[in-house]
């Protein structure tokens, strides 16, 4: 392990990947930071430019974007209580507070503290948790892992998008639909092309992620008339206050901080959970363990209930390297974009990732902690400077939103084509947003849906076209049933609620 | 059962399901695959089900978080406008090269959206794309076509 953490640091500390970390971060943090965009957006505008690098730098880029626009999205939660992602949400409830009371500038450096402690510690679990997942990983079977991509999509439709359970899992199914257009990887035989050759290779990657985050976003904020700009002129962005933290403050910061960060890790782990479910158990159980003087301040301004929040949902984006790294397998929307931009680059993430491509493996572990201190370093001293870009008014924010998805297809394809189709994804994926259809659980189905199919292939080969492989083995059946528990829960809620 | 946009939209989709199904069937697999375990079709067909049983369930079902949207506060017009500037530039971008399209699309995308600070119109239009084009073009050696450029001399 200390060679692999010393092959990563070598990596990690070259030049040009320095240089990546600190473009990733700040760029991150920019587009993190627009309300309505966050890191899924942030990470589809970057895969053409990495698609220059080798993959290494590219992905050490994409990390950098990451935890950027994760820490943009607080930014924008704190000073004009207009999340960025729905991880950032729980900042808002004591982060806006502070801003309120002229303390935005403490309010800041409190969730940039304790992003960054999060971020450490749960950087340490997964340096100790992945080596050790990939080894047992090596056990698992075509069966398994077909199980484990649907016990993944069932998971994110059901914890993902409360209350919209059979929406995400139509979602699922149109992304799971969309990978299936093109030539069949084994035969060749052509699948749903309708004679058309630019389909012959299937849709790409990058133009569903595009059409269905960046463009539609862009398209839903104009649709529905939201200006963040006007939101952002409710705080003065020019004097945030003083970033310095008192001791009493570090104190209450360090008890919340570790027990924080380890339900992260733990939730960022789960398929389908992420930062945003970590932030709002973190901040509930903080509620139940501060004291009772502390308790009346939550929601006001309390420094616990923003610093909770906060280290949970960096440590969950650590944690939901987990499953990627070592089974291949993207536990959240985020991580489905790294993993299809990864096999963009060639490179099949699971256990093997370990033993073929030590460097990516442990160059990406390192630069995430390489992207916290940069972004320690760099962005919090920047922040009242980068604060003003949420005043950009839409109307120059939104062109250049579309601008740059139109040319990352276009220097991708140089065909027309892919645009027009990228426009249509586009528009239909707007229309389904209006109808809070969510689109992660279609970008995780697109990205599984090669992968799902090959799995099921060698399954079925294997057991002569029997479905007894899903209960065969001990490990198939558990993940089969729990993946049977989460659908019937789900719609039994759903008749439950027809009853009523 | 109420009919509500999204029991459309759902209606839609399971009718998109059953194409999807049909389409799967008339996949034309090998003589020696058709009856094997796996084929080219075999995973789209339980795709094809699988969208019609939850597309059914939530058009019998009724909604748990009924999505109220108002039409009224939609800006339809400005959408479609730039839906179709975008549309228009994805048919000139190859034809009249990236600079003159690129630039254009920008100047009436901040228009319609309502800009009409000139001097900045301009600034973060053909200035913007040509730094943009230097940086892809001159210092990342990304190839960019534009025959308008090329046609000018400008371009190499």
């Amino acid at each position: 392990m200390i060679e692999g953490i010393l092959i990563g640091l070598k990596t990690a500390l070259s030049f040009q990947n320095l240089l990546m970390v600190m473009i990733g971060c700040f760029a991150g943090t920019i587009i993190g930071m627009l309300p309505g965009l966050g890191p899924m957006t942030a990470i589809a505008l970057m895969i053409p430019i990495t698609y220059g690098f080798d993959p290494a730098t590219g992905l050490i880029l994409m990390a950098g974007v990451y935890y950027g626009a994760v820490f943009g999205g607080s930014t924008s939660s704190i000073l004009i209580n207009a999340p960025g992602v729905p991880g950032t949400v729980a900042t808002s409830f004591d982060g806006y507070p502070m801003a309120q009371q002229g303390k935005a500038g403490k309010a800041l450096a409190i969730a940039a503290y304790s992003s960054f402690a999060g971020g450490t510690i749960s950087a340490i679990f997964l340096l100790i948790a992945a080596p050790s997942l990939s080894k047992v990983s090596l056990s698992f079977r075509s069966p398994d892992y077909f199980g484990l991509m649907i016990l993944g999509l069932t998971a994110v439709a059901a914890f993902s998008s409360k209350g919209n359970f059979l929406k995400a899992m139509m979602m699922c199914v149109l992304g799971l639909m969309l990978a299936s257009v093109g030539q069949d990887t084994l035969s060749d035989i052509p699948r749903f092309t309708f004679n058309n050759m630019n389909l012959s290779d299937g849709i790409s990657f990058v133009l569903v992620v595009m059409a269905t985050f960046a463009m539609s976003e862009a398209l839903t904020i104009i649709i529905k008339g939201n200006d963040p700009s006007k939101a952002a002129k409710q705080i003065s962005l020019t004097d945030l206050g003083s970033i310095k933290v008192s001791k009493e403050e570090t104190k209450q910061m360090a008890v919340t901080i570790p027990r924080s960060s380890i339900l992260g890790f733990i939730v960022g782990v789960l398929p389908g959970a992420g930062a945003t479910i970590a932030s709002f158990l973190a901040y509930g159980m903080e509620r139940n363990f501060v004291k009772n003087e502390e308790k009346e301040k939550f929601g006001k301004g309390s420094v616990q209930g923003l610093s909770a929040p906060e280290t949970a949902n960096n440590a969950a984006c650590s944690g939901s390297f987990v499953p990627l790294l070592t089974l291949g397998i993207p536990g959240s929307g985020t991580t489905a974009v790294m993993l299809g931009a990864l096999l963009g680059f060639g490179i099949q993430p699971g256990p093997r990732l370990y033993e073929t491509n030590p460097d990516i493996f442990w160059s990406v572990i390192m630069s995430m902690y390489i992207g916290m201190v940069v972004l320690l370093i760099l962005n919090l001293p920047l922040i009242p400077y980068i604060a003003r870009i949420l005043a950009v008014p839409r109307t120059f924010l939104i062109p250049m939103i579309l601008f740059f998805s139109v040319t990352g297809i276009y220097l991708m394809s140089f065909n027309n084509f892919d645009i027009f189709l990228m426009i249509g994804i586009a528009v239909v994926a707007t229309i389904l947003r209006l109808y809070d259809f969510p689109m992660p659980p279609l970008i995780l189905a697109f990205v599984l849906g090669g992968l799902m199919e090959e799995n099921l292939r060698r399954s079925l080969l294997i057991s002569d076209g029997s479905w007894t492989f899903l209960w065969d083995r001990p490990l198939t059946l558990c993940i089969m049933i729990t993946i049977l528990l989460i659908v019937f829960w789900q719609i039994y809620n759903s008749f439950k609620l027809s009853k009523k | 059962m109420k009919i509500n946009s999204v029991k459309l939209i759902s209606l839609l989709f399971f009718i998109i399901s059953a194409f999807y199904l049909y389409t799967a069937h008339q996949i034309q697999v090998f003589a020696f695959d058709e009856g094997a375990p796996f084929n080219a079709k075999t995973f789209p067909i339980y795709l094809g089900y699988a969208g019609m049983f939850f597309s059914g369930l939530k058009i019998v079902l009724p909604d748990q978080k009924p999505v109220q949207v108002d039409p009224t506060y939609l800006e339809f017009k400005k959408t479609i406008l730039l839906v179709l500037t975008m549309i228009v530039y994805g048919a000139t971008i190859l034809k009249v090269g990236f600079f003159l399209s690129t630039s254009l699309f920008l100047i009436f995308s901040y228009y319609f959206l309502g800009e009409r600070r000139w001097k900045y119109i301009i600034i973060f239009s053909f200035p913007f794309v040509a730094i943009f084009m230097y940086l892809l073009h001159g210092v990342l050696a990304v190839y960019l076509r534009d025959p308008l450029l090329k046609y000018l001399g400008i371009m190499g």
